[in-house]
């Protein structure tokens, strides 16, 4: 793996794609209330998305080698100034949140037209924008503190995201308050970690963080951050306890912003998750590897059976995938704790295929939203015949959550069975198929209501409009294609593992 | 007990401080049923992060980083560190947006529930989850049968 940096003196637009990248949705949302038309607010959204995600495609490119792209904001170099840093790891997921914020804003005209009220459209694809420049952030910096700052810019627009659901439902209200405070409470552990690491090592670059705390050895005030920072970043994770946020949110948010954020924002919280433990903290920090070990892992399993199992009794079909969301979650995490390069890249794919598995999924359920005027079972009884496309997408992305073979899912879950064999752990992979096993019921039951049950004869319900179910079919046929061919993903994410795994020296 | 450090102990007022601030307000974001509370809360949460940023930049017989206006920079001088102070004015200004964020949404759960009472509000979503439940369950079973 070559670690050669390329030289930054940022003379052509090429050089300035990673700030590019930030900066498109985070320009265009003031643009969208200034021109404040309703007619206009999807267009430019799109265009935004749809550019970023052209600017994402163009920066894996250049990473996908190993190699590292490391861009001075302002001409200011690190470890003074604040840097971008593109390597393969935020490189994919930067690919994944553009190219999910792309195909949900495909879905969203429709969806958005039928679930918010028209005055408000501006505005909410003004916070969908934020939302969508405050993840890319997250994922891009190369600052500690910056990402604090890009966590709460995606933060506070998702919580006016979710907010917007109170036409259809109040409880989104109170759904969005409660993530609120803990959004904000994780938010604050997290910044209070950074502030005992700058205490540790006085610098906020986070490749000089590793570097210096390489230097320091065990430390209690680096342990003390390590932990505010895995506790406040496992609740923007909803890790298994810190959840309780998630179920809410999900089933009362508009449906294109469930989708969303069910592809894209806990993805980005992993990441953060990702780059801290491996690549600030070094591998080897036996604090840390320790927490992975006794405390990670088990609740990661803890969460693959007990939400699993609460999906299995939900009969709200948006609330069973948030539930088992949180299951799949536990999945990642549980990648993450066998600290192994297989392990790691088992929780990169997995949290891509995730992510592309639940916007296809969730997507679904804002069509039937849209024609059936309802998510609970006994409004989808039949639904199969009359939502045949929809219902049909619903079924791919079902069997990617199980994880039958042929489906992306499948692949991320094999990873990680072959990460927990080659570690000798084999229970742990006997409780990965287990809990496999509860996926199959909580889908069965899905897919029996919409195919197993007849509709009521007075139903008129009619398949969604084109401009919905294209999307949707596009992420299930992403579901198969990853499931096929599993060179770009499992190459993407083994190089990232790697880099991750070399500890700070993948930072250098 | 013996050589208790004292003078660190007390040195360190500022982070004991810290953390009596912290928990009060974490507790008050707990404990208390009002969402309003629950607001005040969590800027007392949040303040006492500042302070703690605040103590990191402290140096000992460190003054104000004012460079002086003539640059005649005395070497002997120690300055405290104005970073965390920057980084705290980001901060402050995320707590305002997420107060206010958090004050609105109570506007408008006011408006939709009619109180502001952590307890009420839950008997009234338990009482909607209910009816939830009674429409959505059993019904439809019978009339297909």
């Amino acid at each position: 793996m070559s670690t050669e940096t390329v030289p930054h003196t940022a003379m052509t637009l090429v050089d300035h794609l990673p700030a590019i990248q930030v900066l498109l949705p985070f320009v265009m949302a003031p643009l969208v209330v200034v021109v404040g038309s309703r007619r206009l607010a999807w267009p430019l959204t799109f265009l935004a998305s749809a550019a970023a995600f052209v600017v994402s495609i163009l920066l894996l490119m250049q990473v996908i080698d190993g190699s590292i792209i490391s861009y001075h904001m302002g001409g200011w170099a690190p470890p003074l100034g604040i840097e971008y840093r593109v390597d393969a790891a935020n490189a994919f997921v930067l690919l994944l949140v553009t190219a999910m914020s792309t195909l949900v804003l495909l879905f969203a005209r429709r969806s958005v037209e039928d679930e918010v009220s028209a005055k408000h459209h501006a505005l909410f694809y003004t916070a969908f924008l934020l939302c969508l420049s405050g993840l890319l952030g997250v994922a891009i910096t190369g600052d500690a503190f910056n990402i604090f700052v890009f966590l709460e810019i995606s933060s506070l627009a998702t919580y006016v995201l979710i907010a917007q659901g109170s036409e259809r439902d109040k409880r989104a209200l109170t759904a969005s308050y409660d993530y609120l405070m803990m959004g904000t409470i994780g938010a604050t552990f997290f910044v209070i970690g950074i502030g005992f690491l700058y205490m540790a090592t006085g610098t906020l670059n986070l490749a000089d963080i590793a570097g210096r705390i390489e230097d320091l050895g065990d430390n209690r005030t680096v342990r003390a951050g390590f932990a505010f920072i895995v506790v406040g970043i496992g609740l923007k994770v909803a890790m298994f306890p810190l959840h309780s946020w998630l179920p809410n949110a999900y089933t009362y948010a508009p449906s294109m912003v469930t989708a969303f954020l069910a592809a894209t924002a806990t993805k980005v919280a992993v990441y953060v998750l990702l780059r801290f433990v491996f690549s600030v903290f070094d591998p080897d920090f036996l604090f840390g590897t320790n927490t992975l070990a006794f405390i990670i892992l088990p609740l990661a399993v803890v969460a693959m059976f007990s939400a699993s199992f609460v999906a299995i009794f939900q009969s709200d079909l948006k609330r069973m995938l948030a539930y088992s969301s949180i299951a799949q979650i536990g999945y990642i995490l549980l990648g993450i704790a066998f600290l192994s390069e297989t392990g790691v890249t088992a929780a990169i794919v997995h949290l891509f295929n995730h992510g592309i598995t639940k916007a296809a999924l969730f997507m679904a359920v804002g069509a039937y939203v849209f024609s059936a005027k309802g998510t609970f079972y006994d409004t989808l009884q039949g639904m199969g015949r009359q939502m045949p496309l929809t219902s049909a997408a619903v079924v791919v992305g079902g069997l990617s959550l199980i994880g039958v073979p042929g489906t992306a899912g499948f692949i991320s879950k094999w990873v990680l069975v072959e990460a927990a064999l080659e570690k000798g752990w084999w229970p742990v992979a006997l409780l990965i198929v287990l809990s496999s096993l509860l996926a199959v019921i909580y889908v069965w039951r899905v897919l029996e209501v919409l195919y197993m049950q007849p509709a009521s004869e007075s139903s008129t319900v009619r398949e969604a409009p084109m401009s919905m179910v294209i999307p949707i079919w596009i992420g299930a046929l992403a579901c198969i294609y990853f499931g096929l061919d599993t060179d770009v993903t499992l190459t993407a994410a083994r190089t990232a593992a790697q880099g991750l795994l070399a500890g700070s020296t993948g930072l250098h | 007990m013996q050589n208790f450090d004292w003078a660190f102990v007390l040195g360190h007022m500022n982070y004991w401080l810290f953390i009596v601030l912290m928990m009060t307000g974490f507790y008050i974001v707990v404990a208390k049923g009002n969402l309003v509370k629950k607001i005040v809360g969590l800027n007392i949460f949040q303040v006492s992060v500042f302070m703690f940023y605040i103590s990191v930049g402290k140096i000992e017989g460190g003054t104000a980083p004012i460079f002086p206006i003539d640059m005649n920079i005395d070497p002997t001088v120690a300055y405290s560190n104005p970073l965390p102070h920057v980084l705290i004015l980001t901060a402050i200004v995320v707590g305002v947006a997420t107060t206010s964020l958090g004050l609105a949404l109570i506007v408008r759960i006011r408006e939709e529930y009619g109180t502001i009472e952590e307890d009420e509000l839950l008997k009234i979503e338990k009482e909607l989850a209910l009816q939830d439940l009674r429409a959505h369950s059993e019904v439809k079973a019978e009339r297909v049968g």
